[in-house]
């Protein structure tokens, strides 16, 4: 079974791996399509409208069948490639090994913001931002500045605890675990790691950061231990709710996949 | 299909090809379930309301950039007009004008910023995305130092 690590366990070989199948979808032109994708739901889901991708109980299985087309993706180029997933409950600094040159570079500069290390950084020339929101074509990341801490372990675990999957409206201002996770309510969890790492992470355009894969897929893995925890809480809603995914509703752009068809990560992949 | 106008084309050509995949935006409108805002980043508690008051126009000097705000419904008074008519053809084409699903109209040196209200009545912008302001104003200051000078350039979505 394909096994999802930790990024602070992977190897030398595995980084790279990673790293090298990312730019070859990237000079493909793939990898912008999903950012293209990203930034289209961002834009069209709103609290009192259709809502797919985000800010709706379909966050956690649309994301998770994002990441799979993304891994599928990688896989093309790199069978061996697994997402690996960022615990920022537990690397969270700027110095932690995640943010190396060998994986997906440093902070940025300061003045502009610009990554000036690693496979990513705009001198390395691999990595343009073509889909973006503004003017600036180099990866830009300011760690620690739009937020000063990333969610602890506490208040990670604090949302785990929440027994019910999501509310109505069914939005950003339900009560329940998806919007805790999501963290327009509660402590914040996902929100606030895009803002931690700044830059493109902050904006529409998020995908344009690698590391949107990674802090995705530890959020992907908190759904499944979620899932662990309350074996009896499913997903909500059930059916016949306007504007929202029910569980055997289909999720665009794919309209061949429910959020039930995404309840058991297992039958893709294992978390390590 | 008609053919675009140049600014479809600057705001909608990319949400064309996302169109498929994705309905026409709708636009906002207050119900009740919609709440008052209680402060950056914080849901507001549960219970009926009247709804938001939307905020008032705003155009000011920040930082170097010239920022201006007004409720979308009153874009044909403040523009013209001329974009009201671009997004109506705009959505029979399949495309999204640039206000399309907007209740508040945010430009930074004359370009468009996308922003969104969320239903405690904070607000959202596409440069930050995953951040909450009380006002279309404070989100437009917070774009302002975000860009660091740099233009906002047409949304491609798709």
């Amino acid at each position: 079974m394909a096994v999802r690590k930790n990024q602070a366990n992977l190897t030398a070989t595995e980084k790279r791996n990673f790293v090298d199948a990312v730019l070859e979808l990237k000079r493909s032109g793939r990898y912008d399509e999903f950012i293209s994708t990203h930034n289209a739901f961002i834009i069209g889901d709103s609290d009192d409208g259709e809502r797919t991708g985000h800010r709706s109980p379909s966050f956690l299985p649309w994301h998770r069948r994002f990441l799979l087309q993304f891994e599928q993706a990688l896989q093309s180029i790199t069978p061996s490639v697994m997402l690996p997933y960022w615990d920022w409950t537990a690397d969270r600094t700027p110095r932690s090994s995640l943010w190396a040159d060998d994986f997906l570079g440093g902070d940025g500069r300061s003045g502009d913001g610009r990554v000036t290390s690693g496979p990513f950084a705009f001198g390395s020339g691999k990595w343009p931002m073509n889909i973006r929101v503004d003017g600036r074509t180099f990866l830009r990341r300011s760690l620690g500045t739009g937020v000063r801490e990333l969610p602890t372990r506490a208040e990670v675990d604090r949302v785990l605890a929440m027994s019910v999957y999501d509310a109505a409206p069914w939005n950003s201002s339900s009560d329940g675990f998806r919007n805790n996770v999501e963290g327009w309510r509660g402590p914040n969890l996902h929100n606030r790691v895009h803002v931690w790492v700044g830059g493109q992470m902050t904006t529409g355009a998020s995908p344009n950061d690698p590391v949107f894969w990674l802090h995705h897929c530890f959020i992907d893995k908190l759904w499944a231990d979620w899932q662990g925890m309350h074996p009896k809480s499913g997903y909500l809603p059930t059916g016949d709710t306007p504007d929202v995914v029910d569980l055997h509703d289909t999720m665009k752009p794919w309209n061949d996949v429910t959020p039930a068809d995404m309840l058991d990560h297992t039958k893709f992949y294992t978390y390590a | 299909m008609s053919r675009p106008t140049r600014r479809q084309i600057l705001h909608g050509s990319a949400a064309a090809l996302a169109g498929a995949a994705l309905a026409a935006p709708v636009a906002f409108a207050d119900t009740a379930a919609a709440r008052p805002a209680d402060g950056h980043g914080q849901a507001a508690g549960d219970g009926p309301s009247g709804g938001h008051e939307m905020p008032e126009p705003f155009d000011e000097m920040y930082e170097g950039r010239h920022i201006e705000g007004w409720p979308a419904d009153e874009e044909g008074a403040q523009n013209g007009g001329h974009n009201s008519s671009g997004s109506h053809a705009g959505r029979h084409a399949g495309l999204a004008g640039p206000h399309d699903g907007m209740d508040f109209v945010v430009r930074i040196d004359n370009d468009d910023l996308h922003v969104m209200r969320n239903a405690d009545g904070t607000w959202i912008s596409l440069v930050n995305h995953y951040e909450t302001f009380t006002t279309p104003r404070a989100l437009a200051r917070a774009a302002v130092r975000e860009l660091q000078g740099a233009d906002l350039v047409p949304v491609v979505t798709g």
